[in-house]
C-alpha cells in the first residue's frame, strides 16, 4: 500500500520560499485571525472544542490537552499561568525549532487564544538555552503582536490583558518535565517536583495553578479553535486525532520532518517511501519510534495480539513496518509514540555502542535527586563505557538489566522510566549481541567505522 | 562585576517580566556571561544581592546547568553534538577534525586561545546530522571537510583581528 500524502496544518508554511518570520508576511497568510474570533466568543466553548477535538499532548507522554485543561484549578482565586514548553530536547525530536524558527506568529496566536480560554494573564515561553536565535525571533513576533494589540493590554479591544515572556533555559534536558521546568522558571535548579501534590494544575508555577503545553500542541489548539473540535477529530484515526509531525534521524537517505494525519502511516511507508529507505547497500536493523527513551524496536521481530477497531477485537499479526505510527499501536507492541522523533539504525551499527551512547546521553542529563536514577544512569553509562572502551564480560547484560530494573517507579519523575527503558529494550532485543560483544572486539573495525561513545 | 551599561539596564528590565526576583536568576547570569565571556568567581554574591537571595541559591544554579561555565573559554565555542542521531553520522569524527585543526583537546582553550572545542548533548535538529554550534550559529550536515572549511573560516577572522 503506498504511503499517504502529507497532510500539513502545523508545518504548512515551513520552508516554503518566500515565507519569512515576520508579522506582515503572518498576517498576508491570514494570521491573528482565528484570534479575533476567538476573543468574542466564550472562553468556555473553546476549551470545549479542544476536549472534542481529542487532542494529545505532542511533547512526549501523549496526555489528552482537554483533560489537562479540565484539571486546572479556577477556584483558588489565584491567577492561572500558561507556560510553553519549548525547551525541545529528546534526542531525535526537532519539529519545535522549525515551528519556533519560521513561523513564530503561529506559536504566538496559538498561545494567546489558549490563554484567553483559560483566563491566562501572563504567560511565559520556556525556550532551550541551546536556541539563542530562536528566543530572539520569538522575543521579535511577541513585540510586533504587541504593537498590532494581539499581545498586552486591553487586546483587540476586548477588556482581556495578556503578557508573553520568552525564558532560556541553560542546557538541561530536565527542564523538559514540567515540574522541573517551572521550578527553573523559578530560578532555582530544576528538580522535578513530587506529584501528589505539585500538580501543576493545581500548584504550578508560584503556587499557582499553571498550564504547561508543548509548542505543537499550542499550535494544533489554533486549528481546532478555527476549524472546531468535531472537524479535527475526523483528521486521523479515533484516539490518535489531528496530524502527526514525525522526526526522522539516523540512517536513512531523506531524514527530515513528516506531518502525516495520525494513524494513517505505518513504519515501512515512513522509512521505507517518505525516508528513501536505507543507505545504498545497508540494512534496516533497529528503530527507536519515539525519542531516545522509547523502547527499541529489532527490524524482523513480530508482534502478535489483539486489538479494537471500532467495537470489535480483531488479531494482529505485525511486523515492525505494518506498525501505525500513532501512540496507541506503538504503546500495544511495547513502545512509544513519545515526543515523534524516529531514530535510525542500519545494520553497521553495534547495539553495545548505540546503546552506551544514549546511556552517556541520561547520565549527564539526570538531575540527580533521586538515587536510583543518578546511581543508576551513571552505572548504566560505565558498564556500556567499559565494555565498548575497555573489558566486555559475559555477564554485563545481566548486570545492566540488574541496575536498570531497580530504577523505574522508584523516582520523582519520568526520568527514572526513561532512562531505563533503553538499556532494558535494548537488551531484551539484541541480548545475543551483548552477549557477543567480547568475541566482537577481537575483530577489527572497518576503516570507515563511526564511533558512537 | 564590572557590566556594560547596556547589560545593566537589561538586568534591570528583565527581572520586571516575573511576579517573584528569583524567577530572574537564569536570565541575569546568560546576560553576565554574555557581557563578560563567562561567570567570574563573584557573581554569585552580585546576582544574590541584586535579586535579594543567598548567594547559595544562585551558585547552586550556576553549577546545576551545563551552558553556565565559571571559567574564561576561547574566543569562539565550537559546540559538537554528541548524541544518538549525530554520532550515527559521524558526530565523533567531526569532534576530533575540530581538535586537530586547533591543536586542543575538548573542553581546553586552543594554545592559540581562539576556540574551546566541547561536545554538548542533542541540539534537536537531528534531521541535518551531524550539527555543530559554533557561538550561537547552527552549522547543519558538518562532516569532516564542512568541519576544516568551519575552522578556516574562524582562522582567517582571527588573522584580520
Amino acid at each position: 500500500m503506498p504511503a499517504p500524502e502529507q497532510h500539513r496544518i502545523i508545518f504548512k508554511h515551513i520552508d516554503e520560499p518566500g515565507y519569512t518570520n515576520d508579522i506582515g508576511c503572518y498576517l498576508r497568510n491570514g494570521g491573528y485571525e482565528v484570534l479575533k474570533k476567538a476573543v468574542a466568543r466564550k472562553p468556555e466553548d473553546i476549551i470545549d472544542e479542544v476536549k472534542k477535538s481529542g487532542l494529545r499532548g505532542r511533547g512526549g507522554a501523549g496526555f489528552p490537552c482537554g483533560v489537562k485543561w479540565g484539571l486546572v484549578d479556577r477556584k483558588s482565586g489565584k491567577p492561572i499561568y500558561l507556560i510553553v514548553n519549548a525547551d525541545e530536547s529528546e534526542p531525535g525530536t526537532f519539529k519545535d525549532r522549525y515551528i519556533m524558527h519560521q513561523d513564530p506568529h503561529q506559536l504566538i496566536e496559538s498561545t494567546m487564544i489558549s490563554c484567553f480560554a483559560n483566563n491566562v494573564k501572563q504567560a511565559y515561553i520556556y525556550i532551550r538555552g541551546e536556541m539563542p536565535h530562536g528566543a530572539r525571533i520569538l522575543e521579535k513576533a511577541i513585540a510586533e503582536a504587541r504593537v498590532a494589540n494581539f499581545v498586552g493590554p486591553n487586546i483587540l479591544g476586548t477588556g482581556y490583558s495578556c503578557e508573553i515572556f520568552v525564558h532560556r533555559g541553560a542546557g538541561a534536558y530536565i527542564c523538559g518535565e514540567e515540574t522541573g521546568l517551572i521550578e527553573s522558571l523559578e530560578g532555582k535548579r530544576a528538580n522535578p517536583r513530587i506529584k501528589p501534590p505539585y500538580f501543576p494544575a493545581v500548584l504550578g508555577l508560584y503556587q499557582c495553578p499553571t498550564i504547561v503545553n508543548n509548542v505543537e500542541t499550542l499550535c494544533h489548539v489554533k486549528y481546532i479553535a478555527e476549524h472546531g473540535g468535531a472537524e479535527y477529530a475526523k483528521i486521523g484515526t479515533p484516539g490518535n486525532t489531528g496530524t502527526r509531525i514525525f522526526c526522522v534521524s539516523g540512517h536513512v537517505q531523506r531524514p527530515g520532518y513528516y506531518e502525516f494525519p495520525a494513524g494513517t502511516i505505518t513504519m515501512g511507508q515512513l522509512l521505507n517511501e517518505v525516508c528513501g529507505g536505507p543507505l545504498p547497500g545497508r540494512k534496516f536493523k533497529a528503530v527507536i519510534p519515539g525519542g531516545s527513551s522509547a523502547k527499541i524496536l529489532r527490524f524482523g521481530e513480530r508482534f502478535k495480539g489483539k486489538r479494537k477497531v471500532g467495537t470489535e477485537l480483531v488479531d494482529y499479526d505485525w511486523g515492525v513496518e505494518d506498525v501505525p505510527m500513532d501512540f496507541d499501536s506503538l504503546g500495544m507492541i511495547g513502545t512509544m509514540g513519545g515526543s515523534g522523533g524516529v531514530i535510525v539504525m542500519d545494520d553497521t551499527v553495534n547495539m553495545v555502542e548505540a546503546l552506551a551512547n544514549i546511556n552517556a546521553f541520561y547520565s549527564h542529563e539526570s538531575c540527580g535527586q533521586c538515587t536510583p536514577c543518578r546511581e543508576g544512569s551513571l552505572w548504566m553509562k560505565k558498564i556500556t563505557s567499559r565494555m565498548v572502551h575497555g573489558q566486555a564480560r559475559n555477564e554485563d547484560a545481566a548486570l545492566l538489566k540488574s541496575v536498570a530494573d531497580q530504577i523505574p517507579g522508584r523516582t520523582i519523575c519520568a526520568f527514572g522510566e526513561a532512562c531505563s527503558w533503553p538499556t532494558q529494550s535494548f537488551i531484551a532485543k539484541f541480548g545475543d549481541e551483548f552477549k557477543q560483544y567480547p568475541e566482537t572486539k577481537k575483530t577489527a573495525k572497518p576503516a570507515d567505522a563511526v564511533a558512537l561513545v | 562585576m564590572n557590566l556594560k551599561p547596556e547589560t545593566l539596564s537589561k538586568i534591570d528590565e528583565v527581572i520586571t517580566h516575573y511576579p517573584t526576583k528569583r524567577s530572574a536568576t537564569l536570565p541575569l547570569l546568560h546576560l553576565i556571561q554574555e557581557d563578560v565571556g563567562h561567570l567570574p568567581p563573584d557573581t554569585s554574591e552580585w546576582v544574590a544581592a541584586k535579586l535579594e537571595l543567598q548567594p547559595i541559591n544562585v551558585l547552586e544554579v550556576i553549577t546545576f546547568y551545563p551552558m553556565f561555565r565559571q571559567k574564561p573559554i576561547g574566543r569562539r565555542h565550537i559546540k559538537v553534538c554528541r548524541t544518538l542521531s549525530c554520532a550515527l553520522l559521524g558526530g565523533y569524527k567531526t569532534c576530533a577534525a575540530f581538535e586537530k585543526e586547533f591543536h586542543t583537546h575538548l573542553g581546553e582553550v586552543s594554545p592559540d586561545g581562539e576556540v574551546t572545542v566541547d561536545f554538548v548533548e542533542c541540539l534537536a535538529s537531528c534531521g541535518t546530522a551531524p550539527v555543530v554550534m559554533i557561538d550561537d550559529e547552527l552549522h547543519e550536515k558538518v562532516d569532516c571537510a564542512k568541519a576544516k572549511q568551519l575552522s578556516d573560516q574562524i582562522k582567517a577572522e582571527a588573522k584580520k583581528r
